[in-house]
């Protein structure tokens, strides 16, 4: 046990003696934080819009003036007819035009029903996402209030998208990601940065020929990590809170939980990384090849998996990352309990097991 | 009969802040001569030839090499010099025949003869078989070798060799002294930095650098003599004991 | 015995870094292994350290055998790995409580052996290792191989890039340690290091080329050797290769050492023979042979 606590004594020392690494350890869930929440976000502000208005009645004036009233959009200039719509994208002046038909109000009234197309700039699909939704957003809250006046209803107001993020804040989205991402960095990349550090420095060989056991260069390796990791999952949802007002909605106990199980599988795959590289800068180019671009594209964390094609949605199955961005939503936005994301923990415990068990039979006690 | 220096150093110096790492030296060196220039890790050794292959610039003091100030025409020594180190001198990846052409593609040798050379290189050294090969693949003294040859590749007026055989078997040593004899019978200045003094032994003359300052400078033969010594190491080991 | 092998080989793919490998180590003894860089060395080290599992053979240390009992090993052996592997980033103290407490020991427990080198590292006990001269670290280095009082002591080219002054007093060093009997197997590429040692073996290409005492190796070499010298080598070289009794022409420092196939041979005729081409200042004179010239008379 000495022997075991002196090693870890030693892991310190290497981590707090990089300042380099350290201040990125720290610095980096605090940076990404801020700046998924401030500079990337979803939301919009004056996108420069243009109408096409057939009709020219008092519905869509009322319409046009609720939308050049919001903060969100700012209307760029009016068009007369529909072969203009081509030229106006092709300058880029607009993001998005609204074509009301013709006989707006009219087909309102007579039929209870009425179009507006809502022609987006799709170079950028997720700004064109996003204008789609707003816009949507002001009409639904438009019907609403017509329907007030009127004795029968005019339309069923859509399902809206934005259930769980009414204010429609990115940085709800974006944190779950990042923990995610920060967590897996520091765990899998770090261990294994700091397993092939032995072995390229050549005190792997000492460590080797000590009485040191395996499993205890194993999980003295680890444990400074799971502790740091820790450190940094606090962090994140402190800062979340305070700073983005983001609300966790499920038990923080659980939360807890469900990242360390997280942080264990991913230090489960640095070892595992860490066996099959003799060097720090191989070790690290598996990382962030191997865990940090699945981890991004793959997990939902940017791209919904939903709009994937099949083979890419078969393979993010088997990223630990999708099923703990799945949990952390489901405590932190919908305040779900274990009886909710049972299935995901146990595919994620299920996984943390085989990576340990893999990584102590690959970890060898002998060179090469 | 006079001869032609190609080496002129005089008070040579270089401080980084209040430390001189390379404290006033001064020396000559011949066409045609094999100088050691010996030294302790961290006595200047490094530093002093740094400024003489115009890769740092002096403090003060004076050097001319193969004709041109270190100071003013850096670029100029450059072209003339050839050098040679243990710890980067080949690409692995690259075979015995690119390797020659990549080096003799730098120094501006024109594309016949780059290839009047490599036959002549390859042929001398019996590299015939091996031509293709990854440079990767040959035996370390055979890279050593190689790597010497294509540091002669555009008849540099002096090369410089830092520490040159270290590690590698007494048989492809000695085959590597015969290859700098003849180098240096040809006309060529060999300079070579090294902390292995037997190395030291095959040289004309030798210079043995202590924190900075030059303590000694003759032929092998002279310094034992002067320092009651069997071999250059215990020349050393008596110097770098005062 | 302290060390036994029999008939180790190992193989990397393609290449063969060890054949049939055989010699025993005496408890007590200092034994070198000299050899260029790619003998083998570092791979029989690793094998008896049991970091590295032989194609064939078998090998023992301290009476355990390397494949099964390889813990037993681990806990009585000291080995100092090529390139002094230490933690850069601790400090010397740092470096040496931690390899103590890895083998569940203390400094002050062990501190009469590694004292008198210690001693030298003391005053910068608090320097990172990073920050040490060549000849520190190495002190540092073995001082951390020695602290749990190992039974057998392997160092790998502790002496490389190491300056002479440093060199000699390593050596120094180990002969202390060897008469608190402590059995040393060291390897080196210098061959003027083998004279220090007990026995040597000399290896190279995996194979041993002979294992003696020092002054048994070069006693045994086979021919009268002779330092020749003239006033332009590379000629003198040239001459004596073109000679036709030549058995062997070797630059070798200031001189040319030279051995002749006859049995009679005649130095003023070879000392004619080189001034007939030009030569002059020709000295020809006996001298004894050097490990190196054995070496090479064996490797050839």
């Amino acid at each position: 046990m000495k022997r075991f606590i002196g090693f870890i004594k030693k892991e310190f020392y290497h981590i707090f003696r990089d300042r380099r690494s350290l201040f990125i350890l720290f610095g980096m869930p605090i940076a990404q934080i801020l700046l998924f929440g401030f500079a990337i976000t979803n939301e919009i502000n004056n996108v420069d819009i243009a109408i096409l208005d057939s009709s020219k009645d008092d519905v869509t004036e009322e319409i046009i003036h609720k939308i050049s009233a919001s903060k969100y959009f700012s209307i760029k200039q009016f068009i007369e007819k529909e072969s203009d719509i081509k030229g106006i994208f092709k300058q880029g002046k607009v993001k998005a035009i609204l074509n009301f038909e013709k006989d707006f109000s009219k087909n309102l009234v007579k039929d209870h029903k009425t179009t507006i197309q809502i022609i987006t700039d799709a170079t950028d699909p997720n700004t064109a996402n996003t204008i789609a939704n707003f816009v949507n957003a002001i009409l639904q809250k438009y019907q609403k209030s017509l329907n007030e006046d009127l004795v029968v209803a005019y339309q069923i107001v859509p399902e809206s998208r934005m259930v769980y993020n009414p204010e429609l804040k990115s940085v709800y989205m974006f944190v779950p990601g990042v923990m995610t991402i920060i967590l897996m960095l520091v765990s899998a990349m770090m261990t294994s940065i700091s397993i092939t550090r032995e072995k390229e420095m050549g005190t792997m060989e000492i460590l080797l020929v000590s009485p040191l056991k395996p499993i205890q260069v194993i999980v003295g390796k680890v444990f400074p990590y799971i502790f740091l990791s820790i450190i940094n999952a606090v962090v994140i949802v402190v800062l979340s809170i305070f700073i983005f007002k983001m609300p966790v909605q499920g038990s923080l106990f659980l939360l807890a939980l469900e990242s360390i199980l997280f942080i264990v599988s991913a230090l489960a795959l640095g070892i595992l990384i860490s066996t099959i590289s003799a060097t720090q800068q191989t070790a690290m180019m598996i990382s962030l090849m191997g865990l940090m671009l699945p981890v991004i594209l793959l997990s939902g964390f940017i791209f919904p998996i939903s709009s994937m094609p099949v083979p890419l949605q078969l393979i993010s199955n088997i990223i630990p990352a999708k099923w703990f961005i799945i949990i952390i939503k489901g405590i932190m936005l919908k305040g779900v309990g274990l009886e909710f994301i049972w299935k995901e923990t146990l595919i994620l415990l299920g996984m943390t097991v085989f990576f340990i068990a893999l990584s102590v039979r690959k970890y060898k006690i002998r060179l090469a | 009969m006079k001869r032609e220096k190609v080496i002129q150093v005089a008070d040579l110096t270089k401080r980084f802040g209040d430390f001189a790492a390379v404290d006033a030296i001064s020396f000559d060196v011949y066409r045609g001569e094999i100088f050691g220039f010996l030294g302790a890790n961290g006595a200047g050794k490094t530093t002093a030839m740094k400024m003489l292959i115009g890769i740092s610039n002096p403090t003060s003091g004076q050097a001319q090499v193969a004709g041109f100030d270190v100071f003013t025409h850096a670029e100029d020594i450059k072209k003339n010099i050839g050098y040679m180190s243990q710890k980067f001198a080949l690409y692995d990846d690259l075979t015995v025949r690119e390797n020659i052409r990549f080096f003799g593609g730098i120094y501006g040798l024109s594309r016949g003869r780059i290839k009047e050379k490599s036959d002549a290189l390859i042929e001398e050294l019996g590299l015939q078989g091996a031509a293709h090969k990854l440079v990767g693949a040959l035996p370390l003294g055979w890279k050593q070798k190689l790597s010497f040859s294509v540091a002669l590749i555009h008849d540099p007026k002096i090369v410089f060799l830092d520490e040159p055989t270290g590690g590698v078997d007494p048989i492809t040593r000695r085959q590597f002294w015969e290859m700098i004899y003849k180098a240096a019978h040809q006309g060529t200045t060999v300079f070579v930095t090294t902390h292995y003094m037997d190395e030291a032994e095959y040289c004309d003359r030798v210079s043995i650098m202590v924190n900075g300052k030059i303590e000694a400078l003759d032929s092998p033969k002279l310094l034992k003599e002067q320092f009651q010594a069997a071999n250059m190491n215990d020349v050393f080991l008596k110097l770098a004991r005062g | 015995m302290s060390i036994t092998l029999a008939n180790i080989s190992k193989s990397y793919k393609s290449l063969k870094a060890l054949e049939a490998i055989s010699f025993e180590v005496k408890a007590g003894e200092l034994f070198g292994l000299i050899g260029p860089d790619g003998a083998g060395k570092t791979t029989l080290f690793r094998i008896l350290t049991t970091l590295l599992l032989a194609d064939e053979g078998t090998a023992r240390v301290t009476g355990f055998d390397v494949v099964s009992d390889y813990k037993k090993i681990r806990n009585s052996v000291g080995y100092m790995p090529g390139r002094f592997s230490l933690y850069q980033d601790l400090t010397v103290e740092e470096n040496l409580t931690f390899f103590a407490t890895i083998f569940g020991t203390t400094i002050a427990e062990n501190y009469d052996l590694i004292k008198e080198i210690y001693v030298q590292i003391e005053p910068f006990k608090d320097r990172r290792a990073g920050k040490l001269s060549g000849g520190m670290k190495q002190k540092l280095a073995l001082c951390c191989a020695l602290i749990h009082k190992p039974e057998v002591l392997f160092l790998d080219e502790p002496t490389t890039g190491v300056d002479p002054v440093s060199r000699k007093e390593f050596w120094e060093m180990l002969k202390r340690l060897q008469q608190k009997g402590i059995t040393i197997l060291v390897s080196t590429p210098y061959m003027d290091e083998a004279a220090l040692c007990d026995r040597i073996a000399l290896i190279q290409g995996g194979k041993i080329l002979q294992i003696d005492t020092p002054q048994a190796i070069v006693r045994h070499y086979p021919k009268p050797i002779y330092n020749l010298r003239a006033n332009k080598t590379y000629q003198l070289i040239k001459a004596l290769k073109a000679y036709k009794n030549n058995y062997s022409v070797y630059p070798f420092g200031e001189f040319v050492h030279y051995t002749d196939q006859r049995t009679d041979f005649d130095p003023s005729e070879l000392k004619a023979y080189l001034e007939s081409e030009g030569l002059s200042d020709v000295v020809i004179e006996k001298t004894e042979a050097t490990i190196e010239d054995t070496f090479m008379e064996l490797a050839k």
